[in-house]
């Protein structure tokens, strides 16, 4: 620790005090809404009006615009959740903790999003609603992951041990993110291959891929906005005994 | 475009606005549960200490 300069240990010790964070969270937020909401309707605009109808799909390729950001954010969040749960583990940083177990109902949020607007898509063009193929079953993995983080945080009295348990069980889910990720290149599935992500050049028009951009953008803030309304009550409940949530509940009396 | 032919999304109407009914209505639930769940902190804390 003696080669980081103390400010910059100052810094992170203040950031991470749960009264700070909490204060902190609600100045932020009018901001990150105001973001949000700007995002989202230049997202919807571009995506279900402005881009035009796919060749072969019509338009219910529209549904793209979320089914693929939503998929983006479950991956994305459960990455966020396991870090964070590691770095609980390690350092003992209750905040850590906390952003944790907060992320775990928003990330099965945006994984049932994308099995169930994937599941609308695969309908009208597939002909079947779910397959089991390696894409959907290892998405429908993670889902039961994240379900099963949220349980067994429920189940342990001690919420201490409780985030170690479910840190641990993060961190040995983190072998299906890669699974999901390549499921399409390793196996023979029905669900398409990666359209934006490769490296060479998308093949997706950029008519098509600004609004979903814009719209991954869009989940991203919508996360940070969930995350911190999840975060700040989890952190009232786990600090009710200390002296800044008794002297804010004190406050709410009047 | 009309505003029908906007709405009817060229025959796929129900899947196009399922997938985006259903997740709006997802993604407001996990903004109104921690409402809720703050006001109960509150009033079950005021509760406790009388």
């Amino acid at each position: 620790m003696f080669l980081v300069p103390d400010i910059v240990v100052r810094f992170f010790h203040r950031m991470a005090s749960p009264p700070h964070y909490y204060a902190l969270t609600q100045r932020l937020m009018p901001w990150l809404v105001t973001v949000f909401v700007l995002l989202t309707l230049a997202g919807l605009y571009g995506g279900l009006y402005l881009a035009p109808a796919d060749y072969q799909q019509g338009d219910s390729y529209r549904i793209i615009y979320i089914h693929v950001p939503a998929a983006w954010m479950s991956l994305f969040i459960y990455m966020v959740m396991a870090i964070a749960g590691a770095i609980g583990l390690i350092w003992r940083i209750k905040l850590a903790e906390v952003v944790a177990i907060s992320s775990a109902p928003i990330g099965a949020s945006f994984t049932f999003i994308a099995l169930f607007t994937g599941s609308l898509w695969g309908k009208p063009m597939w002909g079947t609603w779910w397959v089991w193929d390696a894409r959907l079953t290892s998405e429908l993995i993670l889902l039961f992951l994240y379900l099963g983080v949220i349980g067994l945080y429920g189940a342990i009295d001690d919420k201490k041990i409780a985030s170690k348990a479910v840190a641990i069980l993060a961190l040995v889910g983190v072998v299906n993110i890669p699974i999901i990720h390549y499921s399409v290149e390793w196996w023979n599935t029905l669900h398409q291959g990666p359209t934006v992500t490769k490296m060479d050049k998308p093949s997706i028009h950029v008519s098509m891929l600004i609004p979903l951009l814009l719209m991954a953008l869009s989940f991203k803030s919508y996360y940070l906005i969930a995350l911190m309304q999840r975060s700040r009550i989890e952190l009232l409940k786990r600090e009710r005994n200390s002296q800044w949530v008794k002297t804010m509940i004190l406050e709410a009396d009047k | 475009m009309s505003l029908e032919a906007f709405f009817a999304m060229g025959g796929y109407a129900f899947y196009v606005w399922t997938s985006y009914g259903v997740t709006l209505c997802v993604l407001l639930a996990n903004i109104i549960i921690p409402i809720v769940q703050r006001k109960q902190f509150f009033r079950q804390s005021l509760k406790r200490k009388r």
